[in-house]
């Protein structure tokens, strides 16, 4: 079928290129698509239909209908008319059993019955209810697009590229690249995007080409993203020119989805492009000279012109495309039939105005071209152009000739003008409705090549005037996207402390917290990690904290009206636990709070709480307008906690002068300013694992050094793990894993840290209200009876009812049992209280318990 | 929403760099009963229209604003950077 070599074929005819296509092997040329070397190939039917399972063969050649979805290379849907032939690739159909010659589906589309109407699935399948599971299974499988493999992972890796123009111009026509070179005449920034590959290689001057590319839509702020293959191009333009041309359209007639109706484009690229012959005989049925003029194209490429119809002048009553086995054979034509195997139809053709209408163009009915043009353009877009209507000629007389067999108004859905007769008859008597309840423009090609038609159908079988009707909206994207060009590639960075590679030399493994990367522990043990600070000496790294300075004449009024606490009170050099709520009451964050001068605070946050937590306070402080500042410090200071009976006397040598840490000099929550191994650091005593502990903050630069030296001292890091065992000894919260946003400071056993005395604070309205009533839950922790873990999250039940959950539990060496923080209700929260918590599915006896389960008086920490 | 704002230090930017802290809402002066306390921590006018609302510029220079929008147009009136010394709202 391939034709001598002609001029302007964009194919090489020096390299072949060969692949699968539904198990045959194909060769074409370089330069070829899928599609059109499978037809030169003798292939004919690419895909099965929608409902019907009829086959379909190419029709627009243009990526624009769905006829020539199939699946390549495991990725679904892919239209093959514009898919480049790529060496090796395996291509099959979609939506069939069998294959796509013969599908064993196709019965639907004889047997008719419950399967035709419009909405059958809504009636037919309704009853019983019981069975619907069973026919939705069947629905599925019989219906649809193509199938995506679950396990197939990511096939391509995505990414986004933001980008700005002066002048963004859509559609590389004649208009399109005319109003590209007007505009580069003016200045720089000006890019030019199609859908066509053939304008690949476009050299404009001063003009940005992107091709292939589609413009999905326009949004507001003037942002375009245009797909284009694996890159996303988000681009903001100052001015959009839209020239995306105007579209044929199909002809409503009998079989006019026959596997050989083709549309003029679809011809004229096939021969063009490719050199192939689309068909041996042709009809050419059209009413604009473009479409006419194909005949004369086709002849003079060696093809038989059976029968050419004028529309503008022909009336036919009755027009179909006839023949068997799904494929066109003959022209009916008022009783006279013309043999052809390619009809080439076209009943003119509409203006591409989808981008416009997004972007708030109004569309109107233009009576004198029988089509939709847009109007009214939105500030910042221009049309130029056949999208504007310019040099259409009028559209085909008639929106439906009779005839027998099923007439098409979409393709994609299989919708016949009897099914648009029927919901109409139902009364869907809202274009809108009616496009629902049949899917009308609904399918891949998004009313590309059924919008008009449609509105037409239902205009003629309503008796009344297209105008009347208006359209129904269009909506990004214009055309099918990707998912994973949308999800684009992960772009969240990473965050390492600057103490992450000796954790990495230690062999620690390491767990996500956020966006940060910490350790999770040094080994297979981390409850030697536990012992180790328990017995002796650790260190963590908690460089992830939350750190804020916060400095200013009115720090103490901005301070306490965050939070629920008092800190005016406090003397320099004194710490403070405190606890952010919102003003619903709701505990939002915790951390510690140091005074080191009278207007000078250092304030802690947790590590995932760090952006939030400045954020609010300096909304706050914006509200408010309190003389203050914030600085946030987080990445500027590494920190680290030592901790373990051996830590005073390690400090102790790593500063010059050991009595400054000595017990009576640094007690416990003081904060001093300390050197220690060279290196100026903010030194906080502060338990949050229990132990006797020094929270050490200094310059990130020198967090490998401080580190080297604390280890050198005997420390024994210890990672996120046996932090977390370390601090449910202490029975101490971790906001956000223990505590929710329905949490509030009574509920979750801390109902010591509000001053309501205090004039206000954020939270203490709700917290007004709250302390009158008794709450429904409260956290608590407890011990297992037997030896078992918990998973955080499991059910506590009473009496068979679930009534609360597991948030966290351990095995803790040191308390000799499995401990936890469970949320339970109140009438359960006494100490002592047996409640029972579902492991594996049995049912396991836990006893409630308040306070610390280590240490319970604080001796340790405090010594 | 995908449209322009423009932060009074960095001009016009893409509305996704920005931080959206809702309406400007009257916190009670004291006390207040349960339902003005949920209707202040819970319930929005959320006009169409214009509405004064507060913006964060949270991935550029991190300068908290406030901003006249209209809701139906996206179209911004007015920025205002309030007074660091004084209650904005």
């Amino acid at each position: 079928m391939r034709l001598e070599g002609r001029d302007g074929e964009r194919i090489d005819r020096s390299k072949p290129v060969s692949f699968t296509f539904a198990g045959w092997k194909v060769t074409g040329f370089e330069g070829d698509t899928i599609a059109s070397a499978a037809f030169a190939a003798g292939k004919r039917v690419f895909s099965r239909s929608f409902k019907y399972h009829r086959p379909r063969g190419l029709l627009c050649c243009s990526g624009h209908c769905p006829n020539c979805q199939m699946t390549v290379d495991g990725v679904p849907n892919v239209r093959v008319c514009t898919e480049p032939i790529r060496e090796g690739a395996v291509v099959d159909g979609q939506n069939v059993r069998w294959s796509l010659d013969f599908d064993l589906m196709s019965v639907t589309d004889k047997i008719g019955g419950p399967f035709t109407p419009v909405g059958f699935y809504y009636r037919t399948f309704i009853r019983p209810r019981a069975a619907w599971p069973l026919y939705e299974k069947f629905l599925r499988s019989a219906a649809g697009l193509g199938k995506l493999d679950p396990h197939a992972g990511h096939s391509q890796r995505y990414d986004t590229e933001h980008r700005r123009a002066r002048v963004l111009v859509v559609g590389a026509g004649v208009a399109g690249q005319k109003a590209a070179q007007e505009a580069a005449k003016a200045g720089p920034g000006v890019m030019l995007v199609d859908e066509d590959a053939r304008h690949a290689g476009l050299a404009l001057d001063g003009v940005e080409v992107l091709a292939p590319a589609r413009a999905l839509g326009i949004w507001e702020g003037g942002l375009v993203p245009v797909d284009a293959g694996t890159t996303l191009y988000r681009i903001r333009a100052e001015k959009i020119v839209v020239a995306t041309g105007a579209l044929e359209q199909p002809i409503v007639f009998p079989g006019n989805d026959l596997v050989g109706v083709m549309l003029p484009d679809g011809a004229r690229r096939l021969l063009r492009d490719f050199s192939i012959a689309p068909g041996k005989r042709a009809a050419v049925i059209g009413s604009d000279d473009e479409t006419l003029a194909l005949a004369d194209e086709l002849a003079e490429a060696g093809i038989e012109v059976t029968k050419v119809v004028d529309l503008r002048d022909a009336r036919p009553r009755e027009l179909a495309a006839q023949g068997g086995k799904g494929r066109v054979s003959r022209l009916a034509l008022d009783g006279e039939h013309y043999g052809c195997d390619l009809l080439v139809a076209s009943g003119g053709r509409q203006p591409a105005y989808s981008l416009l209408a997004q972007a708030g163009a109004r569309v109107e009915y233009d009576d004198s071209l029988g089509v939709f043009v847009p109007t009214q353009l939105p500030a910042g877009i221009e049309a130029v152009g056949s999208v504007t209507g310019e040099g259409l000629s009028k559209i085909a007389a008639e929106p439906t000739y009779a005839g027998k067999g099923k007439r098409f108004v979409c393709i994609c859905e299989d919708v016949t003008t009897k099914d648009m007769k029927r919901a109409i008859g139902e009364g869907f008597d809202s274009i809108e409705l009616a496009k629902r309840y049949t899917t009308t423009t609904m399918g891949p090609c998004q009313g590309k090549l059924c919008h008009l038609s449609s509105i037409r159908v239902y205009a003629h079988e309503n008796r009344v005037y297209e105008a009347a009707i208006g359209t129904t909206t269009a909506r990004p994207p214009w055309s099918p996207v990707e998912l994973g060009l949308l999800a684009g590639r992960e772009l969240t960075p990473t965050r390492r402390g600057s103490i992450h590679h000796r954790h990495e030399e230690a062999g620690a493994t390491i767990q996500w917290a956020g966006p940060w990367k910490r350790p999770y522990a040094y080994g297979e043990h981390p409850e030697d990690e536990v012992r180790a600070v328990h017995e002796s000496l650790g260190v963590i790294d908690v460089s992830t904290l939350g750190k804020l300075l916060v400095e200013g004449p009115e720090v103490v009024q901005l301070l306490e009206r965050l939070y629920p606490n008092r800190f005016g009170d406090m003397k320099p050099g004194r710490i403070r636990y405190g606890v952010l709520t919102s003003d619903g009451g709701r505990i939002m964050d915790d951390g510690t709070i140091a005074r080191l001068t009278d207007d000078l605070y250092y304030v802690t946050t947790t590590s995932t709480g760090a952006d939030s937590v400045t954020a609010w306070f300096e909304w706050w402080n914006a509200v408010w307008g309190y003389e203050a500042e914030i600085v946030n410090v987080t990445g500027a200071l590494a920190a680290v906690n030592l901790a373990g009976p051996r830590s005073r006397e390690a400090l102790g040598r790593l500063v010059d002068d050991a009595d400054d840490v000595a017990a009576d000099a640094f007690k416990y929550l003081d904060v001093k300013e300390l050197v220690v191994a060279g290196v100026p650091t903010l030194a906080m005593r502060i338990g949050f694992v229990g132990e006797l502990g020094y929270e050490l903050h200094f310059p990130s630069p020198a967090g490998e050094h401080l580190w080297d030296a604390l280890v050198a001292e005997g420390a024994r890091p210890f990672g996120l793990e046996p932090q977390r065992v370390l601090r449910l000894e202490k029975g101490h919260v971790i906001v956000g894993q223990d505590t929710d946003s329905e949490s509030n400071l009574y509920s979750a056993g801390m109902a010591w840290l509000p001053k309501m005395d205090k004039d206000d604070f954020v939270g203490k309205y709700a917290l007004e209200h709250f302390a009158q009533r008794e709450e429904k839950e409260k956290l608590v922790g407890f011990t297992m009876e037997e030896n078992v873990l918990p998973a955080e999250g499991a059910q506590i039940v009473v009496e068979g009812f679930p009534v609360g959950r597991v948030t966290s539990a351990r095995r803790s060496e040191a308390v000799g049992e499995v401990i936890g923080l469970a949320w339970v209700p109140t009438d359960r929260s006494e100490p002592g209280t047996r409640v029972e918590i579902v492991i594996d599915r049995l049912r396991r006896g836990a006893r409630i318990a308040h306070g610390a389960f280590f240490d319970p008086s604080g001796e340790r920490m405090r010594s | 929403m995908s449209f322009l704002l423009a932060c009074p230090y960095c001009g016009p930017r893409p509305v996704d760099e920005y931080a959206y802290f809702g309406e400007v809402t009257k916190r009670p002066d004291s006390s207040p009963t349960l339902r003005e306390l949920g209707e202040y921590v819970y319930f929005r006018d959320n006009v169409a229209g214009v509405q004064r609302e507060w913006w964060q510029h949270r991935t550029g220079c991190g300068e908290w604003f406030l901003a006249e929008r209209d809701t139906r147009t996206n179209e911004v009136l007015e920025v205002i950077v309030p007074d660091p010394r004084k209650p904005a709202a």
